[in-house]
């Protein structure tokens, strides 16, 4: 053959090639589609694995994951959990997000405790239409982003308190506890300047005036503060029954200035890093009369399966679950709960069945507000649903002491605490 | 009462940063060696007497001890691993001694801070106190602690400055760095002044960090803020002065203090910058910089 005859044949054969190919392609996908129905079903984590609280969040999905399997898994289909590290940098989590859509082939994600992380990770849930669940963040624009974009934000869903939940939470306890039982009738709101407490705070303006402590002050401080003299000072100056505290990225050093120099007035509201069981060690017991709040507590029945799961996590991973451990492990379960349901993986089926979420959990009875509600996707919170609860180191120990029901301990102070 | 409140908490905050700087200063002046490593050095004190103190249970003056040996054995480290072999490098040009340096010593802090987080996580940690409760000095509430902090520091400081004034080790210390060339054709081994001067530059790390530890705590995250203040003092007293950063460390210390009592806490530290850049434009070899 000649090779202008070739040149002549080459468009025919070019074209029968690519329909052979194209044919063998389709093959491939309608037989891939067959094997999916048995395959495993893929839960990403993205999580910040070097941090005390980021690392319950494999950990926890894991258990869970097991659990479910070795009963037999899901209509017979296992669940695999692909974990993926992201060094705390929302960077390093949109990649690790694309990853485990595009190569991994996940169907639903399980992300992070950093509210910048989960929203940054919130649009790429609506571009790759996955449905992704944080089990640790706190910001309301979370959830005030499906609100406003419902049709394209759908796929991503709250798994913990809102800011505004977490204050409603604090105001109630601090109804019981301080307004009730101590008389308290005035409060100095003391928080640090981030995102998550911008709505904390504007809740807590609003909540406790109504349960009846009178707002004196609102001290903001920058999260880099190492020396909290002047701010203790300044609020003791002006004489409040209880300091009112939204903190996450300080704790131990306010914390511990506050023993050391004997500030009179008790501690209520969030710390976060209270809520780790090495909070005694780190500020060499400190800590002892400071109360926090939170959705779990050592040795406190939440509900039947909060013990099982702390004894199981403990007997497999050596140390307690962190919050957002509790908070992985109900997610797994509600999410092949939902794919159950919802008889496929399909993601905007499985937004739909999640939607109908109803399942008692680790930390109460998980269930979603509406689509057109202000926070949708956001977990209802409230006495039935989630109430959170407040602690408070004794003697080296996180003591429950509200609900009541669930209280395994009084409130005691230490002896340079002034209360009426 | 404020005015109280203001100098007493501003001398205790402004002695503690005297301490941490006049190291700093020292080895720049004798060995022209600007150690960003410095908070790392540091936080590895506070983090070694920290586990001393809570899961070796050694209370706190042991714990305290070994936090201070610690930080000396880290320092001398630093010089031996990183330093020192950069010094003597014969692929290295003269000229460009000085940035290998700045940046091995940055990179070595980090690796220090990673593992720091990786061992013990990036929770912040406290000090055992060795002196606990509170005094009233004129109707301020004040730790005790707050005062022995002070107290030490001055201790320290005073200690050092008869060390290099009155003794003939020290005043060789002095001479190099006036002149090291004058020093080595005096017969003294410059080497083993740099070694001293790290020694010493060692203690004063590991006292400056335990104290700091007692009084508010450091988190692996203070390293870089630790290292800037540490710098920051330094330049704004003048780079080498002793005195100057004494002087600089005083109205940082003060400067924050009365921006946190007067206007906000979230403000604390810019007027301090503020006044650092200030210096930089009008006198850009600081207080009382010689060069």
């Amino acid at each position: 053959m000649k090779l202008t005859h070739w040149r002549i044949l080459r468009a025919p054969l070019m074209k029968a090639a690519l329909s052979v190919s194209a044919a063998v392609l389709a093959f491939a996908a309608s037989s891939t589609a067959d094997a999916q129905s048995k395959d495993p079903i893929r839960i990403g984590v993205i999580s910040e694995a070097q941090s005390v609280a980021g690392s319950s969040i494999p950990l926890g999905a894991q258990l869970a994951a097991d659990e479910i399997n070795a009963a037999g898994g899901v209509d017979g289909r296992k669940i695999e959990i692909v974990s993926y590290d992201n060094h705390s940098s929302s960077a390093e989590s949109v990649r690790a997000f694309q990853r485990a859509v595009n190569e991994d082939h996940a169907n639903a994600v399980i992300a992070s405790y950093i509210s910048e992380v989960v929203l940054a990770l919130e649009p790429w849930a609506a571009r790759l239409k996955t449905v992704m669940i944080t089990p640790g963040a706190a910001s309301d624009v979370i959830t005030q982003n499906i609100a406003k974009d419902y049709e394209h934000n759908k796929y991503t869903f709250h798994g913990y308190l809102t800011s505004t939940s977490i204050a409603q939470a604090v105001c109630d306890a601090a109804k019981d506890l301080l307004v009730k039982d101590l008389k308290m009738k005035t409060a100095v709101i003391m928080s640090e300047d981030a995102a998550w407490t911008t709505p904390l705070d504007a809740s807590y303006e609003k909540c406790l005036p109504q349960i009846g402590l009178k707002v004196l002050d609102h001290i903001r401080f920058s999260p880099d503060t190492t020396d909290f003299t002047p701010i203790f000072n300044k609020i003791e100056g002006e004489k409040p029954d209880v300091m009112i505290t939204g903190i996450s990225h300080v704790g131990t050093q306010p914390t511990g200035q506050w023993k050391s120099q004997q500030v009179p007035i008790p501690m209520f509201g969030v710390s976060s890093q209270a809520t780790n069981s090495t909070f005694w060690k780190d500020t060499n017991g400190a800590t002892e009369g400071v109360l926090f709040q939170a959705v779990s507590g050592p040795g406190v029945a939440v509900t039947p399966k909060s013990l099982p799961f702390v004894d199981a996590f403990q007997k497999r991973f050596g140390n307690v679950p962190s919050y957002c451990g509790y908070t992985a492990y109900d997610e797994v379960y509600y999410i092949a709960d939902a794919i159950h349901r919802a008889g496929t993986t399909d993601s905007d089926k499985l937004v739909d069945a999640l939607e109908k979420t109803d399942w008692v959990g680790t930390i109460g009875r998980v269930q979603f507000q509406g689509k057109d509600t202000p926070y949708p996707h956001a977990l209802k919170v409230g006495e039935g649903t989630i109430t959170g609860l407040m602690l408070q180191w004794q003697d080296g120990k996180q003591v429950n002491l509200w609900p009541t029901e669930v209280a395994n301990g009084k409130l005691k102070f230490p002896s340079f605490i002034k209360t009426n | 009462m404020l005015f109280w409140q203001i100098l007493i908490d501003g001398f205790a905050i402004s002695s503690l940063y005297a301490l941490g700087a006049t190291g700093f200063t020292l080895i720049f002046g004798v060995s022209g060696v600007l150690n960003l490593s410095h908070g790392a050095l540091m936080v590895a004190a506070v983090v070694a007497a920290w586990v001393a103190g809570g899961d070796l249970g050694v209370g706190s003056y042991l714990g305290a001890s070994i936090g201070v040996a610690v930080g000396l054995v880290a320092t001398m480290l630093t010089y031996f691993v990183i330093v020192r072999p950069l010094q003597q490098s014969r692929k290295i040009r003269e000229q460009e001694k000085e940035i290998f340096i700045l940046t091995a010593t940055l990179l070595w802090g980090i690796m220090i801070q990673e593992l720091i987080a990786y061992l013990y996580t990036n929770n912040a940690k406290t000090v055992l106190p060795i002196v606990e409760g509170v005094v009233t000095i004129a109707g301020v509430r004040t730790p005790a602690n707050e005062i022995f902090t002070a107290v030490v520091c001055w201790l320290v400081i005073a200690l050092l400055w008869l060390l290099v004034n009155r003794t003939r080790a020290g005043k060789a210390v002095l001479a190099a760095s006036m002149n090291a060339r004058g020093v080595t054709l005096l017969g003294i081994e410059l080497s083993w002044v740099y070694m001293a001067v790290w020694a010493i530059y060692g203690v004063l790390v590991g006292i400056a960090g335990v104290l700091l530890g007692m009084f508010l705590g450091v988190s692996s995250y203070s390293v870089g803020p630790l290292t800037a203040s540490a710098f920051s003092i330094v330049v704004l007293g003048g780079l080498g002065s002793v005195s100057g950063s004494l002087i600089a460390a005083y109205v940082v210390g003060y400067l924050e203090t009365m921006t946190a009592y007067l206007v906000s806490p979230a403000y604390r530290t810019i007027p301090a910058l503020l006044l650092l850049v200030f210096v930089m434009y009008v006198r850009p070899r600081g207080l009382l910089g010689r060069r």
